[in-house]
């Protein structure tokens, strides 16, 4: 191509211009968010109806998640948001190590996080609140309390392998960055990442309230 | 705001206190909806519970996600998530909430002299109307 | 970049070709896969035929008829219809038409068609190690008792389901950012707008397939209880699920083919399309309101009376946009000086079967008329007089019109009229006659039927074995012309789009030089089009 001389490496072919390159990626990955709403969201409506026609079911079954642990688990989550954005602050102001430190406290609060659930399972696997067919406990009062449980393993379940993704893509974005792939002019991947995790931090927003806090 | 900085590409940096106040408050926020949920207000605690939710979302969606400062077109994909997803809980729920609402007609002839009715008696449906549903 | 080499012939090797990023190259690939899932389909759909032919067991007995017409559904929606436009004929043409260099995510096009054949793959796994027999909807409770492979099957459509996300998204961000310099919006040509409609219910509907497909595989290994009346689950839910995201779908199936009818209504009218700005706005119309209408499909579920009434009342909306469509396309052809080429007369046969379709559709969505065709062969009839009467003829109608771009060379225009008018025939044949089963009250998905139909199911079976011949037809000399065919220009039909301003077949950058937009795509009054 003709204008080759102006052209830094991270510009594919097909774009004329860093921006146009920039904004695609950000358009793109709003996008796929959108498509990832939708696919919480059918399980948001199955949350809706069943709360709708047994309500004194779910607020029985819900006493039986930890507060506690579900309260330290949005906190962990809701740091982990903030040293992500201040990770990719970093990079915009061209400071790699911080940006690499401030990603690390990010990967390290996430396993934080998945380490709490990992208890929180373990828990209800051992009472027997197990979900579908291997639901034994007899505890909650009300119509099918496992309803309850297998809508909190599924939506809890699916969060999780969201927060499992995240660090997968945590960890390639600390790789990259201490191989200088990054720079003030360039950071549209980790701006993307960023996206992604503070989506998965505001789905557990809602989960919170809806599961642990039912009133 | 005039303490806003650019980088070289014109991308728009947050200053760092704006991500330390958000975060601050939305700690602040999981606080209150926690105390709050040992409150019992009836019907309401699912609505102040999703109103707080809401406002901690707005919150990353705006700052964190950068809503807020970017063009308009990521906040209106962002919307559409919302709307669609509303649309699909509202028009299940007019059929989850609803059923049954008019089997108190079932089964009424329109027409008790019709020629259908000669052999057969006509149903009765003085007796009992069938009023179950959720 | 003088006399460049065309995107067929460089980089050469199949390797070049399995790990092409070039979107004119993988839209072929595509074409390869959807023939092969069409041509399955279709063998499927004549072997339910040739069972039907007479009441008693000529062929399959029930088991094997219930597979049948379940791997008959499955396959042509969701591996021939759902990628048939947009991703073989849009992945080639939508760059070209923007005057682009190539899609905004080269690599994600390869991915999305290598997550179509795993999907195919997993689909033809499902259907030799036990099949499936739940029909294409995966009905609970059903489908979470029936033995079979429904687990591999339903996986395979949540894998399909993520390459049609992908492919949505990828055509709605290059249709934002990869336009020419000059290209605003209301000068995209229309095949584009109704792209980005297409991508917009891909990426809102999609992801809600596979959440459901989910669950239903959560319901039979787990058996969560969410779809399970005995655990206190509703079964309709999951058809509230389904359809929240099969009826969209339907226009994900519908859309791209009003966008292919739009470009060779005009361009074979000589003439500027009649209403741009209410063709391209009631492809969002026809978006929106596909979400707004799913539970017409759940008349007789036992949904409440008040949904039933909301959702007929939504149903008849879709009219609106639809109506507003056809008659744009028959105030362009008035007074214009029609050209009856083989694309054109794949359009109007679209105009005539889709107006039977879309028709029919409003005895369907009347509520009480519906409690007498539900489940009948009407339904049959209407959805293959929109699916195949709209979408696969103006499927063929947009290969055979691209298709000299794609190879640079023509098909023998002789034997492509003479399938058209085979198909044309067969169909009506073998589907007229299942409207009038279906209101004499034939129902749907039996392998057997009683004797007051047989001369109709004869009639049907018939017209499906001249559609066959035509389709023959259409291979034979489609992949003659490949190789034999006569050579062509730039631009053979004198179109004013602007894939038809770079050579026959394309340069593997797509244009000599970077394209700027100096007319609108329909303006046949201000320009002579470029001969050949």
């Amino acid at each position: 191509m003709d204008h080759s001389q102006n052209r830094p490496a991270y510009l594919q072919h097909h774009f004329s211009d860093v921006t146009q390159q920039a904004e695609s990626a950000k358009l793109g990955m709003w996008v796929f968010l959108l498509t990832e709403i939708l696919l919480f969201g059918g399980l948001f409506v199955a949350y809706s109806i069943f709360r709708s026609w047994n309500p004194e079911m779910f607020y029985n079954a819900h006493k039986y998640l930890d507060v506690t642990l579900g309260s330290i688990n949005t906190v962990v989550l809701i740091t982990s948001s903030v040293t992500m954005a201040l990770a990719i602050r970093s990079m915009q102001l061209g400071q790699k190590q911080k940006t690499l430190a401030l990603l690390w406290s990010t990967l390290i609060l996430a396993s934080v996080f998945l380490v709490i659930k990992y208890f929180e399972y373990s828990h209800k696997f051992h009472l027997g609140q197990l979900p579908g067919k291997y639901y034994t406990f007899t505890g909650v009062e009300g119509n099918n309390p496992h309803i309850f449980f297998s809508i909190y393993f599924v939506m809890t379940g699916l969060h999780g392998i969201h927060v499992l993704v995240g660090m997968a893509v945590i960890t390639w974005m600390i790789i990259k960055t201490s191989r200088n792939k990054f720079s003030s002019e360039y950071y549209t991947p980790l701006e993307l990442t960023g996206l992604y995790w503070h989506l998965v931090d505001l789905i557990w927003i809602y989960l919170f309230p809806l599961l642990y806090l039912i009133g | 705001m005039s303490t806003d900085t650019h980088d070289k590409s014109g991308h728009h940096i947050t200053p760092l206190n704006i991500y330390l106040g958000i975060g601050l408050t939305l700690l602040v926020l999981t606080a209150v909806t926690i105390t709050v949920s040992f409150v019992d207000l009836g019907g309401w605690n699912v609505v102040v519970a999703l109103i707080i939710a809401s406002i901690k979302g707005s919150l990353v969606a705006l700052f964190f996600m950068h809503l807020l400062y970017d063009k308009k077109i990521y906040s209106i994909v962002f919307s559409m998530g919302l709307l669609f997803l509303s649309i699909f809980i509202a028009l299940t729920m007019f059929d989850t909430l609803r059923r049954g609402d008019i089997d108190i007609i079932k089964s009424e002839p329109i027409n008790k002299e019709a020629s259908i009715y000669e052999n057969m008696p006509v149903p009765d449906t003085t007796a009992e109307h069938n009023t179950d549903g959720h | 970049m003088t006399s460049s080499n065309s995107f067929l012939q460089e980089p050469k090797g199949l390797k070049s070709w399995l790990v092409t990023l070039d979107h004119k190259r993988i839209g072929i690939l595509y074409l390869i896969g959807i023939s092969v899932a069409f041509a399955l389909g279709g063998a499927f759909a004549l072997m339910l035929r040739l069972e039907l032919l007479s009441p008693a067991k000529d062929f399959v007995g029930p088991d094997a008829y219930n597979r049948l017409f379940t791997l008959h559904g499955a396959v042509m929606i969701f591996l021939f219809i759902i990628p048939g436009i947009p991703a073989a004929l849009g992945n080639f043409v939508l760059p070209l038409m923007l005057g682009a260099k190539d899609v905004a995510f080269p690599r994600l096009n390869l991915t999305s068609w290598y997550i179509y054949i795993v999907g195919m793959i997993m689909a033809l796994v499902a259907i030799f190690t036990g099949s499936v027999d739940t029909g294409w909807t995966f009905y609970t409770p059903y489908s979470t008792q029936t033995s079979g492979a429904v687990v591999m099957m339903t996986m395979a459509a949540f894998v399909l389901g993520f390459s049609s996300i992908f492919t949505g998204l990828n055509f709605l961000v290059t249709i934002h950012k990869l336009r020419a310099p000059g290209m605003t919006w209301f000068k995209l040509p229309l095949f584009i707008w109704a792209i980005y409609a297409t991508a917009i219910i891909q990426i809102l509907a999609t992801p809600v397939l596979g959440i459901t497909l989910l669950l239903l595989v959560l319901e039979r290994v787990l058996a969560i209880g969410i779809f399970d009346p005995a655990m206190g689950g509703d079964p309709v839910l999951f058809q509230h699920f389904f359809w929240f995201y099969s009826h969209p779908a339907v226009y994900i199936m519908i859309l791209p083919a009003m966008g292919v009818i739009s470009e060779l209504i005009s361009t074979f009218s000589r003439k500027k399309i009649f209403g741009y700005k209410a063709i391209a706005f009631s492809s969002f119309g026809i978006a929106f309101i596909s979400f707004l209408v799913w539970g017409h499909h759940m008349f007789t579920s036992g949904q409440s009376e008040l949904a039933s009434m909301i959702f007929s009342f939504l149903t008849f909306l879709v009219a609106i946009p639809s109506g507003i469509k056809v008659f744009n396309w028959l105030a362009t052809m008035y007074k214009g000086s029609i050209s009856l080429e083989t694309p054109m007369l794949w359009a109007l046969g679209f105009l005539f079967l889709f107006s039977i379709g879309g028709l029919t559709g409003m005895f369907l969505g009347t509520l009480a008329t519906d409690i007498h065709l539900h489940d009948t062969y009407f339904v049959v009839a209407h959805f293959h007089y929109v699916m195949f009467g709209g979408t696969v003829m103006a499927f063929f109608g947009g290969l055979h019109y691209w298709w000299p771009k794609i190879w640079g060379r023509m098909y023998n225009e002789f034997w492509a009229k003479i399938s058209v008018l085979l198909v044309f025939v067969g169909f009506n044949v073998t589907f007229f006659t299942q409207f009038i089963m279906g209101a004499k009250g034939m129902p749907r998905r039996y392998w057997t039927y009683l004797d007051q139909y047989t001369r109709l199911h004869g009639f049907s079976s018939v017209g499906s074995l001249i559609m066959a011949v035509g389709f023959a037809i259409i291979a034979v000399y489609l992949l003659h012309s490949i190789f034999k065919g006569r050579k062509v220009g730039a631009n053979p039909w004198g179109s004013l789009t602007m894939e038809w301003e770079t050579s026959s077949p394309p340069p593997v950058h797509n244009f000599e030089k970077d394209m700027v937009l100096t007319h609108g795509p329909y303006d046949y009054d201000k320009v002579i089009p470029r001969d050949n």
